[in-house]
């Protein structure tokens, strides 16, 4: 069994599964219910100030791909709509029945020193972990001055983390926006104002779908609709991309990240701590599947952990990062080419029609007796992958690496590069 | 003394109702969607040759996954325009189905057939048609027989601006679908809803109760019209060949079948506790289910080969069996027993291959008792429909045609089960019609 604590940013929990801030942190019932199904850690729903927001009906969108309930999601909901106190005290009580688990809490309050430093006032004594500074939300909230209409801006980061940390000692974690044209500002400011890690990516900007008979944006409240936070598995890529980046940079790659974005399943947490995660947060396979996803989850990673010798998180921790490079650097000598297994084909031709009409004309089709299969041309073939993701039977299509294996050439010395560095 | 139990009544109206419901009920608009889903929207998919009506199925089978069910309605009707009974009826395990590429890949292929109904039904229901009547022609084409072949036919003539006179010897059209197929494959009446679907065209006059050779002569019909075809179906069946066949209690199975389709209250028709049904298709299928549905005890179903050389399905033998039909292969009827005139037994003679896989009997007997003997050895072309006419060729009992559909005699054209097209089913028929209009269309223009 591999040891699956974790450690983020001096946030201590058992492993490292814990539910982001949302729906299902929002109180005692549920968190409770969370623990006991083996959740490592919660970020609590996030606190404001007093009186409490008030939500709409008809709250969340959702986007279905082939069948597939829920491959997107998106929702207009707002930080908690309970009175602060009442969430104080369900903190404060369940940090003391679980006190091994992480309790974080999430706050977002208006971008006062003053605002910032009551309602740190309010949490330190629930006992709690940390905290998490939401200048993430981009619905909402960010229209009144909060979310991320903070998270936008590097200089507004830096501040109100300070504000923070200069009233508590508390770890503080940096929930960021995705909605920039670069993720390392916000993570950079978050550092330079103190912050002791990053949590991201909080929701993408979106509208997911139109009604075509209200025509109006989903979801629809009374006929309107309004832009939303994006989530669930299809913004998995983005998110990989932008904690790849802040581990990478040379700034902030020391910087814990608790990383979130469409984690479903073991497999998704390690591949964003293989990329530098210390941690990983879930919420929309939650809110469609309930608590139970966490056994697997939980189980899933130790049983690989097992397999691949790795006995603790530290172990595989980052070790992906410095495989990811830039374009230019990648081997323009490495060639693979399409490989059919004659013996699983079901002769569906998507690799002939997909290769046919989007790629490169390389594979054709042979018909014999009344049969048909379908056959590589290798001068033809690129290498490209489409046939193999195109195919439906597993491993049916393999890619071949068919050149030598010794030479390498980048593009800063091809000679189609007119800028190219002359190599001596 | 043997005693006969043959009675109506033996299952109360709330068992029979649910016995001869919809046997395989319609997907739902969630099932539709996942398993149209399943489909991996082959190039030039096998599936589609599988058809021999060519309906091009991954293309409706997609619309069908993006909500768009007129177009996905109009894939499938442009090809077979009895496309709602062929959901229902197709024995797609061996069509459509079996050439899936999921078969090839885990034996679960996409459920077509059920596709093929979802998106039929839900426009049915709209009481549209997507076809129009091309200008008038001036032509007028006898069409005689009006099942699956003859309407297949004479709707595209009439979408082609032909006059079609379809001349049906019974009271109502569709055929086979109306009269000789299972009760449960063809709910609410759905043949004569498919019927009016059909005719609301136009151009089509319907002229029933005018049996060929009888009421009509082809003769006359090839003075009157600019041509004829021949889609009358097969009229005759088999015996089997022992003595006193003729006896009580010994019938065909088509001829219940159809007094069974017909009749209004199933509680008032008669059934044997003890029931044998002799052959190995689909009418010997859906008499020896229909037999257990009404109630019978013991139903066999006796072939006198194995369950590969059935005529029905792996699947509608499958079906047989799970609705408690026994299906006895390798025995083959020797003599029937009787009391005052009623059967009361077969006498049958085991079966083998011999080394040259020739069938023959091992010498071995089995008797088995029975209160009702159903014929289902298949069936043939009636004789009299050609009576006081000249004749067209005809081979290996069925009217011979060449590739265009055409007979012997100049200006006449069949097709359907009357000719050897291919197997006899719905929707061969439906396609020789089609063929068959396209090509009269080509010979008058």
């Amino acid at each position: 069994m591999a040891d699956l604590s974790c450690n983020v940013a001096g946030i201590k929990a058992p492993n490292p599964f814990w539910l982001a801030s949302a729906p299902p942190t929002d109180k005692l019932y549920n968190v409770e219910r969370a623990f006991r199904a083996g959740w490592g850690g919660v970020v609590w729903k996030t606190l404001g100030i007093d009186p409490p927001i008030v939500n709409v009906s008809s709250r969340y969108g959702a986007v279905h791909y082939n069948g597939q309930r829920m491959m997107g999601f998106n929702n207009v909901e707002l930080i908690t709509d309970r009175p602060l106190e009442d969430n104080l005290q369900d903190i404060k009580k369940i940090k003391k029945d679980w006190p091994d688990r992480a309790v974080v809490v999430s706050l977002m309050v208006p971008c006062t020193e003053k605002d910032w430093q009551f309602i740190i006032n309010k949490i330190e004594d629930t006992g709690c972990d940390g905290v998490e500074l939401n200048f993430g939300c981009p619905h909402g909230m960010s229209e009144r001055g909060m979310g991320s209409a903070v998270g936008q801006v590097p200089e507004y980061i830096e501040m109100v983390t300070r504000w923070v940390k200069e009233c508590t000692d508390l770890p503080c974690l940096v929930k960021l926006t995705p909605n920039v044209a670069d993720i390392c500002h916000a993570a950079n400011a978050a550092k330079a104002g103190g912050g002791d890690g990053v949590a991201l990516i909080n929701t993408v900007n979106s509208i997911v779908s139109v009604d075509l008979d209200l025509m109006a944006p989903e979801p629809t409240i009374d006929g309107k609709g309004s832009h939303g936070g994006y989530c669930g598995p299809a913004v998995k890529p983005i998110a990989l991309h932008m904690v790849t980046e802040i581990a990478k940079a040379t700034e902030t790659k020391n910087l814990p990240i608790s990383a979130i974005g469409g984690i479903s399943n073991w497999r998704d947490a390690a591949e964003f701590i293989a990329m530098g995660a210390a941690g990983v947060q879930v919420c929309t396979a939650v809110m469609h599947y309930g608590f139970k996803i966490v056994d697997d989850m939980i189980d899933g990673l130790n049983n690989w952990m097992d397999e691949k010798g790795y006995e603790t998180l530290e172990d595989f921790r980052g070790i992906a990062v410095p495989n990811v490079t830039e374009w230019q650097f990648l081997n323009l000598k490495y060639d693979i080419k399409a490989r059919i297994d004659e013996s699983t084909c079901i002769h569906c031709g998507l690799c002939h029609i997909s290769c046919e009409d989007a790629s490169h004309q390389a594979i054709r089709i042979i018909k014999e007796n009344g049969d048909r299969r379908f056959e590589v041309i290798d001068k033809e073939c690129v290498g490209c992958n489409l046939c193999m993701f195109a195919c439906p039977v597993p491993d049916c299509i393999t890619m071949e690496r068919v050149d030598s294996g010794t030479e390498y050439q980048n593009w800063t010395t091809h000679e189609n590069n007119p800028m190219r560095v002359e190599e001596n | 003394m043997t005693t006969i139990d043959v009675q109506a009544g033996r299952l109360s109206q709330e068992q029979l109702s649910e016995n001869f419901s919809d046997s395989h009920p319609p997907l739902n608009s969630g099932n539709a969607i996942v398993e149209a889903n399943r489909c991996y929207f082959c190039f030039d998919a096998p599936c589609i040759d599988a058809c021999p009506t060519a309906i091009d199925i991954p293309n409706f089978i997609r619309k069908i996954s993006t909500g768009n069910l007129k177009g996905s309605a109009r894939d499938i009707f442009s090809q077979n325009i009895m496309g709602g009974m062929c959901a229902r009826v197709c024995p797609t395990e061996t069509l459509c189905e079996g050439a899936c590429v999921r078969e090839t890949q885990d034996h679960q292929p996409v459920r077509i057939g059920e596709l093929q109904r979802y998106a039929t039904d839900s426009y049915l229901e709209t009481s549209e048609t997507f076809f129009e009547r091309a200008e008038s022609s001036g032509k007028k084409i006898a069409v005689v027989g009006g099942g699956p072949a003859g309407l297949s036919c004479a709707h595209r003539l009439a979408v082609l601006g032909h006059h079609a006179v379809v001349f049906e010897a019974r009271e109502k059209l569709s055929g086979l679908n109306e009269y000789g197929i299972a009760a449960y494959k063809t709910v609410n009446d759905f043949a004569q809803r498919e019927v009016d679907f059909i005719l609301k065209i136009g151009g089509i006059e319907i002229r029933t109760n005018q049996r060929l050779g009888q009421d009509v002569k082809l003769e006359d019909l090839r003075q009157e019209f600019d041509a004829v075809f021949l889609s009358v179906g097969l009229g005759d069946v088999n015996s089997l060949g022992l003595e006193s066949e003729e006896i009580a209690g010994v019938y065909d199975a088509v001829d219940t079948i159809l007094e069974l389709r017909q009749s209004v209250n199933l509680a008032e028709l008669s059934v044997g506790r003890r029931v044998i049904v002799i052959g190995g298709g689909s009418t010997a299928i859906d008499i020896a289910v229909q037999s257990k549905k009404l109630g019978a005890e013991d139903v066999t179903l006796a072939y006198r080969r194995g369950p590969e050389q059935m005529n029905a399905t792996w699947k509608e033998q499958e079906f047989a069996q799970t609705n408690g039909v026994r299906v006895k292969h390798w025995v083959a009827p020797k003599s029937l027993r009787s009391e005052n005139g009623h059967v009361t037994g077969i006498e049958f003679e085991c079966m083998e291959l011999n080394p040259e896989g020739k069938l023959r009997g091992t010498g071995e007997f089995r008797h088995m008792e029975a209160d009702v003997v159903f014929k289902a050895i298949g069936q043939l072309l009636e004789d009299s429909v050609f009576s006081g006419s000249e004749m067209p060729a005809i081979e290996g009992g069925k009217i011979n045609v060449n590739l265009e559909f055409e007979t012997s005699l100049p200006g006449v054209w069949a097709g359907g089960d009357c000719v050897g097209s291919g197997e006899d089913l719905t929707v061969q028929s439906v396609e020789d019609g089609k063929q068959a209009a396209l090509s009269i269309h080509r010979r008058l223009k």
